[in-house]
């Protein structure tokens, strides 16, 4: 028993003291090692699998790690290439060109969105809810479901006398990082009091862990709101609300909804397509979505790796796109490919 | 045992032992010493470790961590008290609640049961050890907590509404339910160990104690008194196991770093706050900051279990 740990002892003073010194993704031979954000590990691993039918060469290890992990890791360049729902800082951007030597580009791959999904006895239908009652839901400012608020946008609904109990994702996500994003742009009071991130101080209510922990909460609590990727809730079959856009209708989440909203922005998407779509224009966009991103660097060092990639990024973009709506993400819009592709062609290696 | 053991080396002079020792003998002393300083060399390597990687938040923040329950990844502000409140308070609760519950199974497996009945029931108590924490914390979650919302909750604040303890508004989750979640994930550790100790005390002690009048409950109360250094043995297993456990907490404690009195209200731990926020920290002083939280959580460990060692040692004395 003591010998085994101390082998296991050994080996783990081993690998730490390894682990500095030698990056874990170019010892292997021929392996391309990707880490990043959990909500597109559905597709990817989709597609890597397609990809490999097309390609035997080309073998693609995705961790989902969480997105902060993806950035760290391709900034330490321990990984081929890394994935996150939100864009990276410029801040983070700066720090892993430096330490590379060499340029970090954004590919958005698929379009998700956040639902708020509630749970009020009696209520089955969509309620109706716009960006600052959201906020003060989330705020606090808005206490219980009947408040005229929430009434004024939902005159034939029979809202209860309850107080809602709100929950939110404790855990650090590219989730609660759009959905503060949107809240951020629909109310000044949540950008000063609260701000914009992944882990935000919620000022009231209680955090589920990940999107079952939410999904949990909701479904067994009474009078209860929270906010759930998409797709988790389709799959679900939650309750989810129709949430006012920028233009004033009501829109229900759907995949035609969100490629909408990244269409709606595509006119000012900047240079390096690092792009919030939360709060989007354009007639039937849903509000609360956003690209997820593959981070890679602009030259790649080993030829064969940098060669599968640049492959595997085109072919995602244009056959792998049938993939995504059966698995409850939205394609992006044509625009936005066509842009996404000219970053591609200049990966070099 | 050991305290003869150590009598008799003492009186044989030592070189003239190491002279007549063979090789073999060496060789294997010298082997279990390299274990016995490589398991020492590991913990201290995890605390040097953890330090460096928490001066950051250390040099930033300095004491004022400890004693701050603001905790804000956007401003930068970060202060662990919430946390350490709710890692202690939880553990120390679900204790409580465990441990007369253990003490009553250990007692009725030992003392009392016929031994047909005593091996299923034991198995079945020390399945529940085996059960992973994530499947806890989802039982936790889609069963426990809308008991506690429905049932539990409503009957305490009835009943001891008067209490700070018990008000405030009822969510299922919280302190409580996380207590009750690690109380079920301890008790059979704690049991088992009770047990176990319970029957290393001998029969004869028993059959003293009927030889003199006692009743079954008396000898039972006696086994108990002799038994009990090693009862807090397993309590402190039990509390180390409640201290750091994670997943299960996470799912059900409700995840908001305040101090509330009401044990209805959503709190946070430790290894919770760690668990939740690292993979996606990506400023450099809250990394620090979650890393500090580990050192801290390996003092609190460590206070916990020099004060257990002291309660131990303490009423082992006056036996």
């Amino acid at each position: 028993m003591k010998c085994l740990i101390a082998i296991i002892a050994c080996l783990i003073l081993v690998s730490c003291s390894k682990e500095k010194n030698k990056p874990v993704g170019k010892s292997s031979g021929g392996q391309i090692i990707g880490a990043g954000a959990t909500f597109p590990y559905p597709i990817y691993s989709k597609w890597f699998y397609e990809f490999a039918k097309i390609n035997p060469e080309a073998k693609i290890n995705y961790q989902s790690i969480g997105s902060g992990g993806g950035i760290r890791q391709i900034t330490e360049g321990t990984v081929d290439f890394g994935a996150s729902d939100s864009p990276m800082s410029k801040d983070d951007i700066a720090k892993a060109n430096s330490k590379n030597n060499n340029k970090i580009i954004h590919i958005p791959t698929v379009i998700g969105a956040i639902v708020l999904t509630y749970n009020i006895p009696g209520i089955n239908e969509s309620i109706n809810l716009s960006g600052d009652v959201i906020s003060d839901i989330y705020l606090g400012n808005i206490k219980k479901w009947n408040d005229p608020k929430i009434k004024k946008d939902n005159p034939n609904v029979n809202l209860p006398d309850k107080d809602i109990l709100v929950t939110y994702r404790t855990d650090g996500s590219g989730t609660t990082y759009v959905f503060t994003d949107y809240l951020g742009k629909v109310s000044d009071e949540w950008k000063s009091k609260v701000g914009v991130a992944k882990d935000v101080r919620f000022p009231v209510g209680q955090g589920g862990k990940g999107n079952e922990g939410v999904t949990g909460i909701v479904k067994q609590m009474e009078y209860s709101i929270g906010y759930v990727e998409l797709i988790y809730a389709l799959q679900n079959k939650l309750n989810f609300a129709k949430v006012k856009n920028s233009e004033g209708e009501f829109i229900s989440p759907a995949l035609e909804s969100l490629t909408i909203a990244a269409a709606g922005s595509v006119e000012e998407i900047p240079d390096d397509l690092r792009q919030s779509i939360t709060n989007a224009k354009g007639k039937g966009a849903y509000p609360i979505s956003s690209y997820t991103y593959i981070l890679i660097y602009e030259n790649q060092k080993d030829v064969i790796k940098g060669k599968i990639l640049k492959e595997f990024l085109q072919w995602a973009l244009s056959d792998g796109g049938k993939f995504a709506k059966n698995l409850g993400y939205a394609p992006l819009p044509d625009q936005v490919i066509q842009k996404a592709n000219s970053k591609i062609a200049g990966i070099r290696y | 045992m050991q305290e003869s053991d150590i009598k008799i080396s003492e009186e044989i002079s030592t070189k003239e032992i190491r002279s007549k020792r063979k090789p073999g003998d060496i060789f294997f002393e010298n082997l279990t010493l390299l274990f016995a300083l490589l398991l020492i060399g590991l913990v201290l390597f995890i605390a040097i470790e953890i330090y460096g990687d928490s001066a950051e938040s250390i040099e930033h923040f300095g004491f004022s961590f400890i004693f701050s329950s603001d905790w804000n990844p956007v401003t930068e502000k970060f202060g662990a008290l919430a946390f350490i409140y709710g890692t202690i308070v939880s553990s120390i609760l679900a204790l409580l609640i465990s441990l007369p519950v253990s003490i009553g199974v250990a007692v009725f497996l030992s003392e009392i049961v016929h031994k047909s009945v005593r091996t299923p029931v034991s198995f079945l108590v020390e399945i529940l050890a085996a059960i992973p924490s994530i499947i806890y914390g989802f039982w936790g979650i889609y069963v426990l907590a809308p008991f506690m919302a429905s049932t539990v909750q409503p009957a305490l604040s009835s009943l001891f509404g008067f209490l700070p303890l018990f008000q405030g508004p009822i969510f299922g989750t919280g302190m409580l339910t996380a207590s009750l979640i690690l109380a079920i994930m301890i008790t059979p550790i704690i049991s088992s160990i009770t047990r176990d100790v319970l029957k290393a005390i001998p029969v004869s002690q028993r059959e003293a104690a009927y030889a003199l009048g006692a009743t079954r409950w008396e000898a039972i109360k006696m086994a108990l008194l002799n038994a009990r250094s090693g009862i807090l043995g397993g309590a402190v297993l039990g509390l180390g196991r409640a201290i750091g456990e994670t997943m299960a907490v996470t799912m059900v404690i409700g995840n908001k770093a305040q101090i509330k009195a009401s044990l209805f209200e959503p709190a946070y731990s430790m290894a919770s706050v760690i668990a939740n926020e690292f993979a996606e920290a990506s400023g450099s002083l809250h990394i620090s900051s979650l890393i500090e939280i580990g050192l801290l959580l390996f003092g609190v460990t460590f206070i916990v279990n020099t004060f257990a060692r002291i309660l131990i040692y303490s009423v082992t004395r006056k036996t």
